[in-house]
This record gives structure tokens, sequence and C-alpha cells, in this order.
């Protein structure tokens, strides 16, 4: 579903990827982690073609997005939901209207008819009774929540989180994790979470990968990367547990 | 060599900047024309450049024309030809200052804003979030505000010259005691349809140019506050001295 082949790239003569390469399959959850500043938001930008990379592929189903313009490009960010690490709400709008922007712009719905969409959505994330509310009115909690719902509303084969739980309290951190892995039974999207919700964050995804230094260090799964021999993991995990 | 170096780098940086700006325009201009239209946005627009700046127009405008009315009563005097007041004072507001000072104020006001908005967009992502939801952002940020500019800026400069002739009417007129019927009737004889239409095409250009710097600003705005307010102030700098240079160009060319 997702395959990147040996992607780099460097912002004025600094390199922040060195040549990453993964998979991940259908239906499955990565979870990228690795320290702050080493280029996990710069490569979850590349999967869904915000940023192209200086040498390398990312294939979407066997198309490189990088090379895909006009309609072939849209078709395939209509497989995406993107969840920023701000929210990336938009302030105009309020939490109905945010929701139901991707609806109104994408689909030929009636207006009751998203009304009971994004009624259900915002039931989903905890966040009825707020629709009515802007952005700048709500907590990072409920931001993190609204923008999830916006992510979701068009049912994504592919779902991708930028530190979704990065500032929130270990409830609400809690309840955004919840949401991931109840929501990935119902649509069974295939997704890539950067996190460092560490150990928390292995029992929902399926594969992790660590990022260092612009490499990926290691990836398996959850079991295999709490097993791996290499220190910086290791040290990584440990940290990871102290802190929690 | 070190200076033959930075120059090299300045010269390919401004090369670069002019050719994406151009793209810019240009792009801006493409998506006006390709469905779905955005009109709701584009009253919203409307209302943000060209309503809520009516105010601030009808008082440059009115003080614009009542200095003219008072300098041009002082010159044309000296040659006893104080009747000729109302001709002087039109056409200097209709060719000239209505739409210079009301494109600048505009700028200040509106321009400003927009920059800041877009800035801010950019800057909280909420531009990757319409183009993750495969939604061009030129479609939603660019366009409507291209448009309103075209159809704002000569309402508003049509706005000042009318404000700013009855304050040259008031001062002239009414405290220096030129001729009510003068005023208005010289004016009638000077004043030719093709100045108007002249004025108005000015006052186009400077929608776009305005539009265009202040959308481009915003939308490549740096990192954080400082990008935005280093972006917004670039860009009401480079509007306004783009304007003024630009209406010495048409200038030369219309008149």
């Amino acid at each position: 579903m997702i395959e990147v082949i040996n992607l780099h790239k460097s912002f004025k003569g600094f390199q922040v990827l060195k040549g990453i390469s993964l998979r991940v399959g259908k239906g499955e959850i990565l979870a990228l982690i690795g320290k702050s500043g080493y280029g996990k938001s710069v490569f979850l930008k590349h999967i869904v073609g915000l940023l192209k990379g200086d040498q390398g592929k990312v294939l979407i189903e066997g198309k490189d997005i990088a090379k895909s313009k006009g309609i072939a490009l849209e078709q395939i960010r209509k497989k995406f939901g993107f969840l920023f690490q701000g929210g990336a709400l938009f302030d105009s709008l309020n939490i109905f209207d945010n929701i139901a922007f991707p609806l109104r712009e994408k689909t030929n719905m009636k207006e009751s008819e998203i009304r009971d969409k994004v009624l259900f959505e915002l039931d989903q994330v905890g966040l009825k009774g707020s629709e009515n509310k802007y952005p700048a009115e709500i907590s990072g909690g409920m931001k993190k929540r609204a923008a999830f719902a916006r992510s979701l509303i068009l049912d994504p084969e592919i779902m991708l989180f930028d530190e979704p739980t990065t500032g929130l309290d270990p409830i609400i951190a809690n309840t955004i994790h919840t949401l991931i892995k109840n929501t990935h039974e119902r649509l069974k999207f295939t997704g890539i979470i950067v996190t460092h919700e560490i150990p928390k964050i292995f029992s929902i995804v399926q594969k992790v990968a660590m990022l260092n230094d612009g490499v990926i260090i290691a990836q398996g799964t959850p079991q295999e990367i709490q097993a791996s021999p290499h220190a910086l993991v290791q040290q990584f995990i440990a940290g990871g547990i102290k802190i929690a | 060599m070190n200076w033959i170096r930075v120059l090299g780098a300045f010269t390919l940086s401004t090369v670069r900047d002019l050719g994406e700006t151009g793209v810019f325009l240009v792009k801006g201009f493409s998506w006006a024309f390709i469905p779905p239209f955005k009109f709701f946005r584009l009253i919203k627009q409307i209302q943000f450049i060209g309503v809520n700046s009516t105010l601030i127009v009808l008082l440059t405008g009115a003080f614009t024309g009542m200095v003219l009315g008072i300098q041009g009563y002082y010159s044309l005097n000296k040659f006893g030809a104080d009747a000729l007041l109302g001709p002087a004072v039109a056409l200097s507001l209709i060719r000239e200052l209505g739409p210079v000072i009301s494109a600048l104020m505009v700028t200040g006001r509106a321009g400003s804003a927009l920059t800041a908005e877009i800035g801010i967009m950019r800057i909280s992502e909420q531009i990757d979030a319409l183009e993750v939801m495969a939604l061009h952002p030129f479609r939603y940020l660019v366009v409507p505000n291209f448009l309103a500019g075209i159809i704002s800026f000569p309402l508003l400069a049509s706005i000042f010259n009318v404000i700013g002739i009855y304050g040259g009417y008031l001062v002239g007129v009414k405290l220096l005691g030129v001729s009510e019927g003068g005023y208005f009737g010289e004016m009638k004889n000077y004043v030719a349809m093709q100045d108007i239409l002249d004025g108005l095409y000015k006052s186009l250009s400077f929608g776009v140019i305005m539009t265009w710097v202040c959308c481009y600003k915003g939308y490549n705005a740096g990192y954080g506050a400082e990008g935005v307010s280093k972006a917004t102030t670039q860009a009401v700098v480079t509007s306004s001295v783009l304007i003024l240079v630009w209406d010495y160009f048409l200038t030369s060319v219309m008149f």
C-alpha cells in the first residue's frame, strides 16, 4: 500500500533524510519513532506529496506520488486523511463547519446528510455539543479530536498521524489512542503514526520503525523492536519507559 | 572574490523570486477560470477588501479634495483662473489621486491583514490541510482575493473621487467663494469620459498588484510569528512601491 524506496531530502544543504526505505502493507499501522528534530514530520509530508524528495520514490498503491500531478495527484490524495500536529483546523470556521468542509467540497451529499454524518463523528470523538465553538475557543485536546474527526470524515484508506498526542495530558492521550484503535477496527485503514508514546503505542500498531539521523536504524513488529539489540533503540525504549 | 559570489547569489535569488512571483500570478488567474467557483468566498472578500475600506476611503477622499481645493484656488487665483478650480480638482482626483491614494489606503488596511491571514494559515498548516484534502488552496485563498481586488478597487476609487470633488466644492465654493455654477459647469467641459475610464483602469490594475503581492507574501511566509510579521511588512512596502512605479508607467502610456 505504502512503499518508500531510498528517500533523500535536504534543506539548504542540510540533509534530513538520508535514504529511507520502508513498506506498510494494506490495513497495517506503522509507528515511526525517533528523537525530535530528526525528520519524522518531514518524512510524513513526503508520503502525502506535500514535500518532494531529492532522490528516491514514495509509492502509494504502486503510483509515485511525487511524479503525480493534477487529477492523478487528486485521485491519490483522496485516499488520505492527515492529522496534523497542531490540528490545522480552519480558524474562520466553527467545529461543525470544519468537519463538514471536506463533505461539502468533495461530495454531493445533502446538507441534512452532512449534518447527520458530522454529528456522528463528533459523537465518536466525544465532542457532541461543541459543534458551534471555534478552534480558538477549545482546548488542545479538543482541537486534536476535532481534527481527528475531520481527517476521518471521508473514510480514508490511509491515515497519517503527526504526533497525535504531543502536548496532551495522559488521560486525553489515552482517549486519542483508543480513538485510533477503534477507528482502525471500524475503517481498516493503513496508517503511519509519528509518535513518542512508547510503549503505549505498541498495543495499537503492527509495525514500528525507528528513525535516527536521517536513516531507519530498526524496523519490525513491536515485539521485535523491543527485543532489538541496537543500543539506540534500547536507549530510546528505556527512556520512554522511564518517563512513562 | 567573495563579493562576486555574494552578488551572484543575490542575482540568482532575485531572478528566482521574480519568476516565482510571476508564476503565482499566472496560476492565480488560471484558477479563476476553473470551476467550481467560490461565490460566497468572493462576496466575503469583497466585503473585507472593499466594503470595510469604505470609511477610510471616504475620510481620505474628503480631506484630499479639501486640500486640493485650497491649493488649487491659491495657484489658479494668481492667474485669475479660479473659475477652473472644479476641473483642476476633478482631473487631479480622477486621473491620479483617486486611484493612487485609495489603493495605498486599502493596501495598508486590507493588504496587511490579507498577508497576515494567509501567512498564519501557512505556518499553522491550514494550507497543507487543504492540499491533503485534494483541494487546491488557490481556489480558496488566491482567486477570491484577486477578483475582490479587481471589483473593489475601481469602486473605492470612484467613491474617493466623488467625495473628493465634494470636499473641493466645500472649500472652494462655500469657503473661498468660487462660483457654484463655475465649479461644476467647467468640470463638465474639461473632464472627458476617457479620463474617468483611464482612472478606473489604473485602479483595477492596482487591485491586481495589491492582492497579487499580498497573497504571494502570505502564501510563502517564513516560519513562526517572525516569518508572518516579515511577510506582512514586505507585502505592504512592495505593494505600495509597485503601485507608484506602475502608476508612472501607466500615466506615461495613457496620457
